[in-house]
């Protein structure tokens, strides 16, 4: 008992260390087995299986075969023996699918990029060139991410006109960056205020500019955060809907999004197998991507509401 | 340097001295070079970027989108400006007022119920589980893939004839025929109600789960020792700490389910009979497919006031955690 007391006692840090280090452990020893499995599992594995199970119905119903689609009572319908790729193919070879899937990478790309380089000069100039009314300029760009594209899209899409813009991919290109500029200018200022500046004083002292600063010290520094904001933004584009639909009208320039509702869409009662294999491998770059950056995503979700 | 004699070094540095201030330099400093170290004319140069878009693509379009609202502009057609005439008409237009109500059900029911079951899985993850990072980044899946896939996966789920949800319905023997989900009002009310509510509570999960992970375990163990039970525990300890993230969390919530077009114009196009329009996807339809692009812009232009509101709560609750954390302005 006092050596126990002792040992705590000469090793502070190492409770201190222990009771912060994760959270829940706490008083999790009150509960007993059967009472978590009630109060904790048996609800946590319901909403799991309701958040899950489309994507178990569209993974499913991508790879069925036509007549086990239609007929629920002959086969069993969670579950497939003869599982066909005949949708994927169809999907692949006989549609522009994979035309689509480009453009949707394309402009997802090229609009991240535009994003990311124009909100790191603005958020560090915000930040660290604290030039005159800078705080109001922040203020405005939250301002401007709660401006959502439905309200915009009607007058948008006579500006995209009179810019001669309609029905190009740059239609996209240039009006996504109003999506994603306010959102990652505001990440990355969090992410910018947390480097120390007096990193940024020795270089200042040492004769660098401010362009040099910026590429040589303060980028470097923010990889986590420019990774946050690229996947973040990345996900918005291939998510956008509404401007896609308003500014594009052939089908050779739409995104996988729209031309999934509008051109795969046709009468056809077997539809269901292609839509659905549509639906998913329109998902799977984004899941890909996100299971690599989980960290990444999560902290640019969490760091845009608490800042 | 090191040749200099001391005397020299300290007039080289008494002259860099002067050099910074404003009279008479050895070399001449040109306003060109004043301008390279100016704090506002670097930050306008910074800034010019993110600006060029936001005020081309934002700012000038909102202000557009308020003045096309006063004119009759057509699709194709720059109009006159005829004033309040587009509102005149939608206060007489019985769809819009369905709009209205159809996007304040949609939103109430759908944030109201995200909330609760956001907040409630949000504390299932705070407990102590195994695989808890899988499970976390498991959750956020359907927030992650893109609305409108979601949507039609949705879409085939609550088919009229080949629904798996009725068909298990029906072998259950809780229903003796199959349920029309998109094809009766209240029905498909229900159902996207449902689908957006699916789709949005990973999101609060997720962030509210955030906010509870900075709440100190010893509160609760001082709480539980004082003898307070699990609900005044939540009441006492949990809710105070966590309104400010709330605030932020549901004003987003709210503003986004307000605005939502994707979910609705993929399951339902707004049928049946207008009952599952809501205000985005009205202006869509009369503003880009039948043209009347005036009044189009006075539906969207309607939203603002609520977004304004919106955006109003989110102040105050900002405020608030300044507030409480006893912090000045940052």
């Amino acid at each position: 008992m006092t050596d126990a007391f002792i040992r705590e006692v000469s090793q502070p840090e190492h409770v201190l260390a222990d009771s912060t280090a994760d959270h829940s452990e706490g008083m999790s020893y009150l509960q007993s087995l059967p009472r978590q499995l009630v109060t904790l599992y048996l609800p946590l594995s319901l909403i799991l299986f309701v958040l899950l199970f489309p994507f178990y119905w569209m993974a499913l119903t991508a790879v069925k075969p036509d007549d086990q689609l239609l007929d629920l009572d002959k086969y069993s319908p969670f579950w497939t023996w003869n599982p066909t790729l005949k949708h994927v193919y169809k999907l692949l070879f006989q549609t522009d699918y994979p035309i689509w899937l480009w453009n949707t990478m394309l402009v997802a790309v090229c609009a991240t990029a535009l994003s990311i380089v124009a909100s790191v000069l603005a958020a560090y100039a915000i930040v660290r060139l604290r030039y005159k009314g800078a705080q109001w300029v922040g203020g405005a760009i939250f301002l401007a991410y709660l401006v959502p594209p439905s309200i915009l899209f009607i007058p948008l899409s006579t500006v995209v006109f009179q810019y001669g813009l309609f029905d190009t991919p740059f239609a996209l290109i240039l009006t996504y960056p109003t999506i994603l500029i306010p959102f990652s200018t505001w990440l990355l200022m969090g992410y910018f205020k947390t480097i120390p500046f007096e990193l940024e004083e020795c270089a200042l002292i040492d004769g660098a500019n401010r362009w040099q600063i910026l590429t040589k010290i303060v980028l470097p520094l923010a990889v986590p955060g420019l990774i946050s904001a690229f996947i973040f933004c990345f996900t918005l584009c291939w998510n956008e809907f509404i401007y896609a639909l308003t500014f594009i009208s052939s089908v050779q320039y739409k995104t996988v999004p729209v031309a999934i509702v509008t051109a795969l869409v046709d009468g056809d009662i077997y539809r269901w197998g292609s839509l659905m294999a549509g639906a998913m491998i329109g998902s799977l770059p984004l899941v890909i991507l996100y299971a690599f950056f989980v960290e990444h995503y999560v902290s640019a979700m969490t760091g845009a509401v608490k800042e | 340097m090191g040749i200099l004699p001391r005397g020299r070094v300290s007039i080289v540095m008494a002259d860099i001295a002067l050099k910074s201030s404003v009279k008479a330099p050895a070399r001449e400093i040109t306003a060109w070079d004043r301008l390279k170290v100016d704090r506002n004319w670097l930050g306008f140069w910074f800034m010019l970027p993110a600006a060029a878009f936001l005020i081309l693509f934002l700012a000038y379009p909102l202000g557009l989108g308020i003045w096309l609202s006063f004119t009759d502009a057509r699709l194709g057609r720059p109009g006159e400006f005829v004033g309040l005439e587009n509102y005149d008409f939608l206060s007489d237009d019985p769809t819009f007022w369905l709009t209205v109500f159809n996007t304040i059900l949609y939103t109430s029911v759908a944030s109201t119920i995200k909330f609760a079951v956001g907040l409630y899985l949000a504390l299932l993850l705070n407990e102590r589980l195994p695989f808890k990072a899988i499970i976390r980044a498991v959750v956020l899946i359907p927030f992650i893939v893109p609305t409108v896939l979601s949507a039609i996966a949705f879409w085939w789920l609550f088919d009229p004839q080949f629904s798996i949800i009725s068909w298990s319905l029906l072998k259950l023997g809780l229903i003796t025929q199959s349920i029309n989900f998109l094809g009766d009002p209240w029905n498909a009310r229900w159902s996207v109600i449902f689908a957006n509510i699916w789709r949005g509570v990973p999101f609060v999960a997720i962030t509210l789960l955030a906010g509870l992970q900075t709440v100190s375990p010893s509160l609760y163990e001082a709480a539980v020792i004082d003898g307070a039970t699990p609900w005044q525990r939540f009441r006492h300890i949990t809710y105070p700490l966590l309104t400010p993230i709330i605030a932020v969390v549901m004003t987003f919530s709210v503003l986004f389910t307000f605005t939502d077009f994707q979910l609705i114009w993929v399951m339902t196009r707004g049928g049946p009979v207008n009952a599952t329009h809501l205000m985005a996807t009205f202006s869509y339809q009369r503003a880009i497919m039948s043209g009347y692009l005036g009044e189009g812009s006075a539906i969207a232009t309607a939203m603002i006031p609520f977004l304004l509101a919106a955006i109003l709560v989110s102040w105050f609750g900002l405020q608030r955690r300044k507030w409480q954390q006893g912090e000045e302005n940052d």
